[in-house]
């Protein structure tokens, strides 16, 4: 990480209820609107089940749910993060995909104890960029378990 | 053609022609009478000598040769079928296997044959000679026909129109046989001379050997030439004569009716002469397999394969890398097949419609092609197993006999090539462990012969292939106590293990129950092999058994049918799809007919008692439809056992391509991938066997 975080990072600024949030645009295929989600049985319940991406069937999971938040009804402005890691596909759930910014990594800070009650292994860092304030997911530890 | 594009026809054949062999000398142990099936195998090993002769493999033809002599006694009645003859003819068949294999990797098929020469010589005895004699009658039928008197000259079709064209314009032909004298120094010249004197006659259209070869002297004394000419036949025979050191002059008129129906004749007998050969070819080759006559089109095509290959070398070998790929793209279309269905549904168009229904059956056959270019029967693996199972219970002094069931059933050519080995680990397992020696056989009240049952069925998204033998059965005692001296297990865990889970015991790494070390197996290295092999391939193997009675392994592995059938379903307005494989029937019930039976709703089905699975409780929907007077039931089974699915309405039956749920979703209890329907949404394909217990 340590040569990442010298260079500067693009990011995808989105929101989780009145806090925002970022993840390294590396990691992100698409951005879909929502679409009909396939409920699985017998799976944790922020795994919300699968959607058909262009004939690629793909998980997606409720970061709200994820990160214990309150639950609310998707709307106009609720999108999925079509995220890509190692190959594998997996899409979040956000209330609304808001930017693509640059951002330095000298303007990571470490994370406060607490922010907005998500866990602090969840997050990477916080960005202070002007007036804005967000935080920078740890991808690695939101992803389900992989199983070989 | 090369012959090494004729070497992959020969491994291919010859393997074939030796299994067939194989399988015919284990159903002639069993008839010994029966001469039918000596001819056959006679056949197959002539077929083999043949084209081990001709691809140059002197080894094999010689050795298939003996075995062909040998099998001519018997077939003449002069040698009974005696298990020390068959061991005898087995062990020839061993080697011809040996050097068809070191011919397919690469080797020249070479083999030290002495020993088995001299063993199937002295089954011979002094019926050997025989064989030379044959050798010879042919070696002199052969040149009979270069002693007649006439000038031998043939003429190709152009030459023939030569012929009449120039009879017509009043020329005269002549066959000349010039022999030069036997001290004639300069050939070549002689023959320049003759030639030159020839053509101030007339025109020379022939010379055998050719006027090149001539130059050359390439040749012994004497030559033909044909010569058109106007001259009379004995001004050419004065012409000649005059040139010195010419030993004799024969002139023959050339009579081009006559050289026209020899040709035509020649020809004819080419043609049956082939035309036998074929038939003979084809004869052997159709009743080589009687049991693979079955009506898949994948094995008529390949019949009609192997009737060509031969001349025409019909197949080709692809890359199973390029049949992923080609499936893959596949998958695609059926995908976007079942959404043009869709839409030309709603759209009502006609014209649409019709060309959707064409595109529809055209991919359906697509799809029935490049399925079963990689599906193959089991039988693949299954038929070297009978002669396995018969050397080794020689070899144990044991009496079994091996019974194949659903030798036809299909799977996927890569999991194919897979489960031999870890096959023949647990067949020889259950012949050296499971079956008992007659005398112990006896004294337990069993009969002698013990019987080990190989069964291979499709059931869901898996086929199933189950080993299970009449033997001596696990002991669940031995098999603790082992397991506590290797420590594999302790005290406390053995406690709560279960039957089953003490006999997968058996498969722990370093674990032998046997108490005296064989040949055959015994290491205690085979059994955790063949659960690793089987577990690579994503399958499980589970062990039944009952002391005294006899044990059950039995292998459930996938399918790897990307593309399959299925039956949607609809629970609590979500939809499902069960594979049809897995499906017995459907049904409708009406509430009052099912019963309580230990906490288990069932129904008395067709005179059985069904178990009844609400999918909607174990898929814990979150929706529940209202309730109904009766139950729509999908009657599903897992090799014997059936149970009933309750949904809450049954849409139809469906080609889907299955797709996986990826990494981040693996083990769903119930649940074995998902698809995509014709709308774009996705459904999930239920694993109906973990729902029989």
């Amino acid at each position: 990480m340590t040569v990442a975080e010298k260079k500067d990072l693009k990011v995808i600024v989105f929101q989780l209820k009145d806090e925002e949030y970022a993840i390294e645009v590396d990691y992100v295929t698409s951005i879909e609107k929502m679409q009909k989600i396939t409920r699985i049985p017998g799976v944790p319940s922020y795994i919300k089940g699968v959607m058909n991406l262009r004939g690629v069937i793909i998980p997606v999971v409720d970061l709200r749910s994820r990160f214990q938040l309150e639950e609310i009804d998707y709307e106009e402005n609720t999108r999925i993060l079509v995220l890509n890691k190692d190959g594998d596909e997996i899409g979040f759930i956000v209330d609304g995909a808001n930017d693509v910014i640059d951002i330095s990594s000298t303007d990571i800070e470490p994370t406060p104890e607490v922010v907005g009650g998500v866990k602090e292994e969840y997050l990477r860092g916080v960005v202070k960029m002007g007036d804005r304030l967000f935080t920078l997911l740890h991808l690695e530890k939101i992803l389900p378990k992989v199983k070989d | 053609m090369s012959q090494s594009e004729y070497l992959e026809v020969f491994i291919d054949e010859s393997e074939e022609h030796l299994q067939a062999i194989n399988d015919n000398l284990l159903k002639l142990e069993n008839e010994p009478d029966n001469m039918d099936i000596v001819s056959e195998i006679f056949r197959s090993a002539h077929t083999l000598k043949g084209m081990g002769a001709t691809m140059g493999f002197e080894d094999l033809a010689n050795l298939t040769h003996n075995m062909e002599n040998v099998l001519d006694l018997i077939r003449n009645g002069e040698l009974e079928v005696t298990p020390e003859v068959m061991d005898i003819i087995f062990d020839a068949v061993d080697d011809i296997e040996e050097m068809v294999t070191d011919i397919a990797s690469g080797g020249d098929g070479s083999r030290d044959i002495q020993e088995i020469t001299k063993q199937l010589e002295s089954l011979q005895g002094i019926e050997t000679e025989d064989a030379g004699e044959e050798v010879a009658a042919t070696a002199t039928a052969a040149p009979t026909t270069e002693t007649s008197d006439e000038i031998e000259e043939t003429f190709d079709e152009y030459e023939l129109t030569v012929l009449s064209q120039s009879e017509e314009q009043g020329y005269k032909a002549f066959k000349i046989l010039v022999t030069l004298d036997e001290k004639t120094m300069l050939k070549g010249v002689r023959v320049f001379m003759v030639f030159e004197t020839l053509e101030e006659a007339g025109e020379i259209i022939k010379s055998t050997p050719s006027a090149e070869d001539l130059e050359n002297e390439k040749f012994e004394l004497s030559f033909v030439v044909t010569l058109l000419t106007h001259e009379s036949k004995t001004d050419i025979q004065k012409r000649i004569e005059k040139i010195s050191e010419i030993a004799s002059v024969k002139i023959e008129e050339v009579n081009v009716k006559q050289e026209k129906q020899k040709k035509l004749a020649l020809e004819e007998k080419e043609h049956q002469e082939a035309q036998q050969k074929e038939e003979k070819g084809t004869k052997g080759k159709k009743e080589k397999k009687p049991s693979q006559q079955s009506s898949s089109p994948k094995e008529k095509s390949s019949s009609n394969k192997k009737q060509k290959g031969m001349e025409l070398n019909k197949t080709i070998r692809v890359n199973i890398d390029r049949l992923d790929v080609l499936m893959n793209l596949f998958e695609e279309l059926v995908i976007d097949r079942g959404r043009l269905e869709q839409i030309s549904s709603e759209l009502n168009n006609n014209e649409l419609q019709e060309t959707v229904e064409r595109m529809s059956r055209i991919t359906g056959d697509l799809q029935e092609i490049i399925l079963n270019m990689r599906m193959m029967p089991v039988e693949q693996v299954f038929n070297r197993f009978p002669r396995m199972v018969r050397s080794l219970s020689r070899e144990l002094n044991k009496k079994v006999k091996l019974e194949i069931i659903g030798a036809d059933t299909e799977l996927d050519r890569t999991i194919i090539d897979e489960i031999g080995d870890p096959l023949v680990h647990l067949i020889r397992n259950s012949l050296d462990h499971g079956i008992e020696t007659p005398d112990e056989r006896v004294a337990k009240g069993k009969p002698e012969e013990g019987i080990v049952k190989l069964r291979a069925f499709h059931s869901g998204n898996h086929v199933f292939i189950e080993i299970e033998d009449d033997g001596a059965g696990i002991d669940k005692e031995k098999i603790m106590n082992k397991a506590l001296e290797n420590g594999v297990v302790t005290d406390e865990d053995l406690e709560k293990m279960t039957d089953q889970q003490i006999y997968s015991l058996l498969f722990a790494s370093g674990f032998s129950t046997a108490e005296k070390v064989t040949d055959v197996s015994g290491r205690g290295v085979g059994l955790d092999v063949v659960r690793t092999t089987f577990e690579s391939l994503g399958g499980v193997v589970t062990v039944d058994s009952e002391l005294g009675k006899g044990s059950l392994f039995s292998i459930q592995l996938p399918l790897t049918l990307s593309i399959i059938d299925v039956m949607l379903v609809e629970v609590a307005q979500e939809k499902y799809a069960i594979p049809l494989t897995a499906i017995v029937e459907t049904a409708i019930v009406e509430k009052k007919d099912v019963y309580n039976a230990h906490n288990q709703k069932v129904i008395d089905f067709r005179g059985k008692v069904v178990p009844l699975v609400f999918l909607d409780e174990i898929f814990d929907a979150p929706l529940k439809n209202e309730e109904q007077d009766f139950y729509s039931l999908v009657i599903v089974h897992k090799g014997e056992k059936v149970a009933g699915l309750v949904v809450d309405s049954l849409i139809g039956q469906h080609d889907i391509v299955l797709k996986s749920l990826g990494n981040y979703l693996t083990n769903v209890f119930a649940i074995s991938g998902a698809t995509i329907l014709g709308d774009g949404q996705v459904a999930l394909i239920v694993d109906t066997n973990e729902l029989i217990k």
